[in-house]
C-alpha cells in the first residue's frame, strides 16, 4: 500500500489524516439484465487507496481530471459517504467518533462548487447564515445572533444590510461569499472546498481566492481544496496531490510540484495548460481519453496514455515512493523509480517527455 | 487584405420585457477575415453568446435584432427568413456549442448524422458521404473511425462527443464557424486536443472562426484577434498579442491581471472589484465606471466609443486626446 507521507518536520500538528482511503460504488445493472447478459456485479473504484495528512493551518489541494475521485474524497472526509476501506482521522480522533459529536462536527464545514444550488432560494441570507449558529447553539439570543451574522457578512466583504436579501439578488461571486459566510458561521477550523471558484469568472475568482487566503491567515483555518485548475491550486496550496482514476499518482509540497513535477501524468497536465505567454511553442497534447473507472487498465492506470510506458507498467501497479534525491515527494511511477524519466523541468517549461503523445 | 467572411456593423439586440425593453447588445461591430480566428472574451453575461446567436440566426425569442446589419461574404443575413437562414446555418455557417449532448441526436448513429448533414448541403452519393463521414471522424481524432462511425453518441466519452460535434459543424465545409465555449465542459488534456484541431482547420481550410470563451489561455493560443465585451458592448478589440500582453482598456487590463499565474505564487491576485451590472441597471456614461480604478468625471456622463490606442481600439475616455485625464504609463505601455 501507499507509503505514509510524513508531514514536514517541525510543522503544526495534523488536522486531517487519511490513510488507505477507498470508496467503491456498486454500478451493476439490474439483476434480470445481469442474468440475461451473464455478467456479474460491477464495482467502480471512485477512490482507491488514498493517503495524506494536512497539518493544522495549511492547505492540501487535490487536482486531476473529471471523474478522478476528487469530490468523492471530499465527501468521504466530511462524512457524506462512508469509506469502503481505510481510515480518516480528524484532529487525532477517528472521523466517525468526531462526527457523532456536535461539538466536533461544527469544526468541519464544506463549500461547494455551485453557489446557486447550495443556498436555499426561499430563505433570506441572514437566515441562511444563522442556521448553523442556531443548530449548534453558538449565539444565545436573537441580538447576539444578528450581531454574529453582521460580523460574518462583513468578514466576507458583504454589507450587514445584505442579510435582508434573497440569494437570487446576488451575483455568482457574492453568492459564493454567502456560502463562505455560512460555512464560517459555526467557527470551523477545517474547511473542505470542492471547486469553490470553478463556476465564477476569473475576475471574481481572484476576489474569492484572496478572501480564502486572508481568512486562513486570520483564523488559522485548515483547507482541503479541490480544483481541476493547476494555476489556481498553485496560489493556495502548501501540498498538492495529483489524482488519476481514484488514486494519488504524485503528492508533493506545492512549490516542488511546480518546479520539479515527476509523474508523467502531472507533466502532461502541466503541458496541456494553454499558454498565456504566447511563446508560439507548439504544445503536443497528451493523447487519448481518461479510461473508464469501471474497467481501469491493468498495472499502472496511466499506461495507455503514457509516453514512458514499458512492459512492467502493464503488469504491475506502481507504488507511491519518494523519488531518489527528492525527499518530501512521493510518486507512483515505475519509470521514476527506475530513474529512467527525463530530468524534471519547472511548470511552463516544456514537459514533453516522449514521442508517443498524439499530435493532432 | 481579403474581403471579410463575416462583417457585423452596429449590431443591437433587444429583449422586450414587461418592465420595458432591455438592450442586450449595442453597437457591436467587427469583421472576420478568411482563416482568421476572432476570440470573444468577457465575464458571464457580457453578451458573448448573444452575439454568436444573433449571427447564426438563433436568438431566443423574445430577443430580436433591433439595429445594425450582419453580412456573410457581403450578403446581408440578419434579415433573411427563417428557412433561408436555416440552410445557410448548415452549409455556410457551422455552429459549435458548449454542451455536445444538445447538438447530437441520441437516436441516430454519429455516422448517420454526419451523412445526412453532408447530403443536405453537398451533392454526394451514399457511398461518398459515408467515406467522408469516416474521414471527418479521423480528422477530429476519433480512433478506429471506420468502426466508430456506426456508434451512437452515448457510446462516446464527453471529449469524443465534442469532437463529433466539431466534425458535424465542419462537414458541410462552412466558411464561418461560430464556436461558443467549445472546450469549457472538457478536461484540460482533451481541451488541448480540441484547440489544436480548431486551429489547424482554420489554417488549412481558410475557415473564419468566432471563438467565444472565458478562458484567456485558450484565446492566447488560438485567436488572431480578440474582442473583449462588457455589458453588451465591445470594450476593446485588437490583435491577440496586444490585448493579452498589453491591454489598453482598464477592464481588459483587470481581466488579464485576474488570471492566476501558473509559473509563480503571488500573495494577492489583482481581480476586479464588484460585478457586471444587470441589463436593467447599466450605469450612464461608461458602463464600467463603477468598477474602474481610473474613473474620472467624464466617464460618468458620456459613453465612450471605440478609440484608436495605437495597438488596439478601446472604448475608454483615457484615450481621447480631448479628455482631461489621459491613460497612465502602465496602461499605455502594458
Ligand atoms: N454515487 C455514485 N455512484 C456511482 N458512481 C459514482 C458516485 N459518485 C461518484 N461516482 C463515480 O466516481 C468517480 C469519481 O467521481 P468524483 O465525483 O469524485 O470525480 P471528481 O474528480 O470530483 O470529478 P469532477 O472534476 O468532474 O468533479 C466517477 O467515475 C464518478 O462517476
Ligand atoms: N431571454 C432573455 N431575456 C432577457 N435577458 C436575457 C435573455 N437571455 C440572455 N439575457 C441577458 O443578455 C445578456 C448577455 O447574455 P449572454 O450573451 O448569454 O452572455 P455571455 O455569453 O457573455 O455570458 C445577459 O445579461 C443575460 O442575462
Ligand atoms: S508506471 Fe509506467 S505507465 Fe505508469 S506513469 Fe510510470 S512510466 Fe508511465
Ligand atoms: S471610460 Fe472611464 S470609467 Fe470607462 S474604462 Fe475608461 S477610464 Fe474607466
Ligand atoms: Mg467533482
Ligand atoms: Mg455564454
Amino acid at each position: 500500500m501507499a507509503e505514509r507521507v510524513e508531514a514536514p518536520r517541525g510543522a503544526a500538528p495534523v488536522m486531517l489524516a487519511v490513510e488507505d482511503l477507498a470508496r467503491h460504488f456498486d454500478v451493476s445493472r439490474p439483476l434480470l439484465q445481469r442474468l440475461l447478459a451473464g455478467e456479474g456485479r460491477r464495482s467502480l473504484k471512485a477512490v482507491d487507496g488514498v493517503s495524506f495528512e494536512i497539518p493544522r493551518g495549511t492547505t492540501l489541494s487535490l487536482v486531476g481530471e473529471s471523474g478522478c475521485g476528487k469530490s468523492t474524497v471530499a465527501r468521504l472526509v466530511v462524512g457524506l459517504y462512508r469509506p469502503t476501506r481505510g481510515r480518516i482521522g480528524f484532529d487525532g480522533r477517528a472521523l466517525e467518533q468526531a462526527r457523532a459529536d456536535a461539538a466536533q462536527r461544527r469544526r468541519m464545514q464544506m463549500i461547494f462548487q455551485d453557489p446557486y444550488a447550495s443556498l436555499n432560494p426561499r430563505w433570506r441570507v441572514s437566515d441562511i447564515i444563522a442556521e448553523p449558529i442556531r443548530a449548534f447553539g453558538l449565539a444565545p439570543g436573537a441580538a447576539a445572533q444578528r450581531a454574529r451574522v453582521a460580523e460574518l457578512l462583513t468578514q466576507v466583504g458583504l454589507s450587514p444590510l445584505d442579510g435582508e436579501k434573497f440569494p437570487h439578488e446576488f451575483s455568482g461571486g457574492q453568492r459564493q461569499r454567502i456560502s463562505i459566510a455560512r460555512a464560517l458561521s459555526s467557527n470551523p477550523e477545517f474547511l473542505v472546498c470542492d471547486e469553490p471558484t470553478s463556476a465564477l469568472d476569473v475576475s471574481v475568482q481572484a476576489q474569492i481566492l484572496n478572501l480564502m487566503k486572508e481568512l486562513q491567515a486570520r483564523l488559522g483555518l485548515t483547507y482541503l481544496f479541490i480544483s481541476h485548475n493547476l494555476a489556481v491550486v498553485r496560489q493556495v496550496s502548501d501540498q498538492i496531490g495529483v489524482m488519476y482514476l481514484g488514486r494519488l499518482v504524485e503528492l508533493a509540497a506545492a512549490e516542488t510540484l511546480f518546479t520539479a513535477p515527476r509523474h508523467p501524468y502531472t507533466r502532461a497536465l502541466m503541458e496541456a495548460i494553454p499558454d498565456l505567454e504566447m511563446t508560439g511553442r507548439q504544445r503536443i497534447p497528451v493523447g487519448g481519453e481518461v479510461p473508464s473507472p469501471i474497467d481501469p487498465p491493468s498495472g499502472c492506470p496511466f499506461h495507455p496514455r503514457c509516453p514512458l510506458v514499458a512492459d512492467r507498467c502493464r503488469a504491475e501497479m506502481p507504488r507511491l515512493l519518494p523519488p531518489r534525491g527528492q525527499a518530501g515527494t512521493v510518486v507512483a511511477c515505475h519509470a521514476v523509480e527506475e530513474g529512467r524519466d527525463p530530468p524534471p523541468a519547472p511548470a511552463g517549461a516544456d514537459q514533453r517527455i516522449g514521442t508517443t503523445a498524439t499530435a493532432l | 487584405m481579403p474581403p471579410p467572411v463575416l462583417s457585423v456593423r452596429g449590431l443591437r439586440v433587444e429583449f422586450p420585457t414587461r418592465r420595458g425593453v432591455l438592450t442586450a447588445l449595442s453597437d457591436v461591430s467587427f469583421d472576420i477575415a478568411p482563416g482568421e480566428v476572432l476570440g470573444v472574451v468577457g465575464e458571464s453575461g457580457a453578451g458573448k453568446s448573444m452575439t454568436g446567436a444573433a449571427i447564426i440566426g438563433l436568438l431566443e425569442p423574445p430577443g430580436r435584432i433591433a439595429g445594425g446589419e450582419i453580412r456573410l461574404q457581403g450578403e446581408r443575413i440578419d434579415t433573411l427568413p427563417y428557412d433561408r437562414m436555416r440552410r445557410i446555418r448548415g452549409k455556410r455557417i457551422g455552429a459549435i456549442f458548449q454542451d455536445p449532448l444538445t447538438t447530437l441526436n441520441p437516436l441516430y448513429t454519429v455516422g448517420r448524422q454526419l451523412i445526412e448533414t453532408m447530403q443536405t448541403h453537398l451533392s454526394l452519393s451514399d457511398r461518398e458521404a459515408r467515406q467522408r463521414a469516416i474521414g471527418w471522424l479521423e480528422m477530429v481524432g476519433i480512433p478506429a473511425a471506420a468502426q466508430r462511425v456506426d456508434s451512437y453518441p452515448h457510446e462516446f466519452s464527453g471529449g469524443m462527443r465534442q469532437r463529433v460535434v466539431i466534425a458535424l459543424a465542419l462537414c458541410a465545409e462552412p466558411i464561418l464557424v461560430v464556436a461558443d465555449e467549445p472546450t469549457t465542459a472538457l478536461d484540460v488534456s482533451i481541451q488541448a486536443q480540441i484547440i489544436a484541431l480548431l486551429k489547424r482547420l482554420a489554417r488549412e481550410k481558410g475557415t473564419a472562426m468566432m471563438l467565444v470563451t472565458h478562458d484567456m489561455g485558450v484565446i492566447a493560443e488560438t485567436a488572431d484577434r480578440v474582442a473583449v465585451m462588457y455589458a453588451g458592448r465591445i470594450a476593446e478589440i485588437g490583435p491577440v498579442r496586444a490585448v493579452v500582453k498589453a491591454p489598453k482598456h482598464p477592464y481588459s487590463a483587470g481581466l488579464m491581471a485576474s488570471i492566476p499565474p501558473l509559473d509563480r505564487k503571488v500573495a494577492h491576485l489583482a481581480g476586479i472589484e464588484g460585478a457586471m451590472p444587470r441589463l436593467s441597471a447599466i450605469p450612464p456614461g461608461c458602463a464600467f465606471n463603477p468598477r474602474c480604478p481610473h474613473v474620472f468625471d467624464r466617464c460618468r456622463r458620456e459613453r465612450p466609443e471605440l478609440i484608436e490606442t495605437g495597438t488596439t481600439r478601446a472604448a475608454c475616455w483615457l484615450y481621447d486626446p480631448a479628455s482631461e485625464r489621459q491613460a497612465p504609463e502602465l496602461l499605455r505601455h502594458g
